[in-house]
């Protein structure tokens, strides 16, 4: 089931090769290898993989900052490649590096840019809404990450758009930065824009994300919801989801015998127990039974589920690359 | 791929959040670009302040070719060249003047915007690539301006007479002049790091200021210089302007040389021209 709204960004097959590279002896280098993806409007889409990716590449893209090898993108209906003013008016776009001159100082630089829409997003209500007055004496380069970013993701919506791409927009945000810029996007989202956004932060797709394609080297490995990918289950993990029981207790407890063979039980610190795996209620009744006939009262205790995290490393492995 | 599951989750209207401020929550998103004109004037009002603020930029476009001039005047070096010292130092000064901005400034505040990534966003906004350069080239031009009134009412008080048929190809040319340096400052800026912008466009502008026929005539250089300086930008502006200003007259062999220059340093900065 599709919305029946087009949707604002759609790329099917994308294919990016970088280079001549000397460090691969003058060959071209595929950054992204036949990926595909849809966003809509009123939604936010997240591109999550790790540093490397093609997330970056991907949305560049899509921008209309670089040119694609192969493969199609349609923005709002156009391409990016060959799209002008008209199309750019209607698209913000946060870069992952700022992209603001570092000896400007804020409200100029908003005013400049909003002076390239026709009908922008006032400014007072922008820089009141990302709290950029209490920066606005300072210059750009003065600016400490949190603020740079605010002012960035200020510049992106200075023309009201209706599609706004964010590339790793929670990068060197304070917690009340993040929870102030998060806020703003969920309120974005039920106006109807269509965001984008890559993260390679497991916790900003699950907090924002309304559809999350899993981007590893170059393609897309898979997509849902942040609900369905965490039901998602490997033929391997049977048929209960997998969860962690956290627990501590006295160091050098031996529960042999106590849960299922397939529940893995560890003591990654002395006296700091995780036990992963399907659990089920029986699990757990045994163990505490196990508790109360030894006379152990776990000083902490906490069931986890299985986290974005889990599945990411799942399906794109966990090998460091 | 896995594909997880199937549907894709609909998400239903806007639902009814309190809006937390006055027009855009609620509004209609998306807007219009400001027209072409528009961008571009204020791209260049924007750069042209951005220059005029900056310290050094303003020593490298007025402060050293004053001195420059001041230097002409006091020194025998061009006696023998013109009706006076003065006379024949201004023009050349004037060329200075062009090549401090549009090559020097204007490449290394590029070179440095493309490293922190300004040129891209701005080629994201509706300004876009064009509306950029296009912005900078009005910035050069309305410095350039500048430095034009500055020079030449400190000239006229040290007693500069230029010819009065000389004013309009002498403006003519050196609007080509500053569109050659600008390809060649964009050539710079486009293609090394930042650090080597600043460092070729600074010594490239001690070197053609000395050496490159743009104050010092060619009569007066090295015998190896000679030869050369006619086909460089520094030396074909630097002899343009002499002419005009001192005969009245075109040098129609300069122009042809600014014009190549210009041709083959804005194809080159088109087709070598890194935005990131």
């Amino acid at each position: 089931m599709r919305s029946p709204e087009s949707p604002v960004l759609s790329i099917s097959g994308l294919v990016k090769d970088v280079g001549p590279l000397p460090t691969l002896d003058g060959k071209m280098l595929r950054v992204v290898s036949g990926l595909s993806l849809v966003a809509e409007r009123g939604q936010v889409t997240a591109l999550l993989g790790a540093n490397g990716a093609g997330k970056t590449t991907t949305i560049e893209c899509a921008q209309g900052l670089q040119k694609r090898t192969a493969g199609s993108i349609s923005l709002l209906g156009q391409d990016p490649d060959t799209a002008g003013a008209g199309l750019r008016a209607r698209v913000g776009v946060m870069l992952q590096d700022g992209g603001l001159p570092p000896s400007a100082r804020p409200i100029p630089l908003l005013k400049h840019i909003a002076g390239m829409y026709q009908d922008p997003w006032p400014i007072e209500e922008l820089i009141g809404r990302l709290g950029i007055d209490s920066f606005s004496r300072t210059s750009v380069r003065r600016l400490s990450g949190g603020q740079k970013q605010r002012l960035a993701l200020a510049a992106a919506l200075a023309g009201n758009p209706e599609v706004l791409f964010l590339d790793e927009p929670s990068a060197g945000l304070d917690p009340q930065s993040r929870q102030l810029v998060f806020e703003l996007i969920s309120e974005l989202r039920d106006r109807g824009m269509g965001i984008i956004l890559t993260t390679h932060l497991m916790d900003d797709a699950q907090r924002l994300a309304d559809y999350v394609y899993i981007i590893d080297a170059g393609r897309n490995v898979a997509e849902g919801t942040v609900t369905q990918l965490l039901q998602h289950r490997l033929p391997s993990a049977g048929e209960q989801h997998i969860r962690t029981l956290l627990f501590e207790a006295e160091p050098g407890l031996d529960f042999t015998g106590v849960l299922p063979d397939d529940v893995d039980v560890t003591e990654a610190r002395a006296g700091s127990y995780a036990a992963t795996g399907a659990l089920t209620p029986a699990d757990l009744a045994a163990i505490t039974a196990w508790w109360a006939a030894h006379g152990i009262m776990p000083s902490s205790l906490s069931l986890e589920a299985r986290s974005l995290e889990d599945v990411f490393l799942d399906i794109s492995g966990r090998e460091i690359r | 791929m896995t594909r997880v599951s199937g549907a894709r989750p609909l998400r239903a209207a806007p639902h009814g959040r309190a809006p937390l401020g006055s027009p855009p929550p609620g509004g209609p998103l998306g807007s219009a670009p400001a027209p072409l004109l528009r961008r571009i004037v204020r791209q260049g009002k924007y750069e042209t302040v951005t220059m005029l603020r900056n310290g050094e930029q303003l020593i490298l476009a007025v402060v050293l070719p004053l001195l420059a001039m001041v230097g002409l005047t006091v020194t025998p070096l061009l006696d023998g060249l013109g009706s006076s010292r003065i006379n024949v130092a201004v023009p050349g000064i004037l060329a200075l003047c062009a090549m401090s901005t549009a090559f020097t400034g204007q490449g290394i505040s590029t070179g440095f915007d493309r490293r922190y990534g300004v040129l891209r966003f701005l080629s994201t906004t509706p300004l876009g690539r064009t509306g950029l350069i296009a912005g900078k080239v009005l910035a050069v031009l309305v410095v350039l301006f500048l430095q034009v009134v500055v020079v030449t009412a400190v000239a006229l008080l040290l007693g500069w007479q230029p010819e009065p048929a000389g004013w309009l190809p002498g403006m003519a040319l050196l609007a080509l002049g500053a569109a050659s340096f600008t390809a060649l400052g964009l050539l710079v800026a486009g293609t090394v790091r930042p650090e080597a912008t600043l460092a070729i466009t600074n010594l490239l502008w001690i070197l053609l200021g000395a050496l490159g026929g743009i104050v010092i005539p060619a009569e007066r250089l090295p015998a190896l210089a000679q030869a050369v300086v006619h086909f460089l930008p520094s030396g074909a502006l630097g002899q343009a302007l002499r002419d005009a200003f001192l005969h009245g007259s075109v040098n129609a062999a300069a122009v042809l040389v600014l014009l190549f220059w210009t041709a083959v340093a804005g194809g080159a900065a088109t087709r070598w021209f890194k935005w990131n």
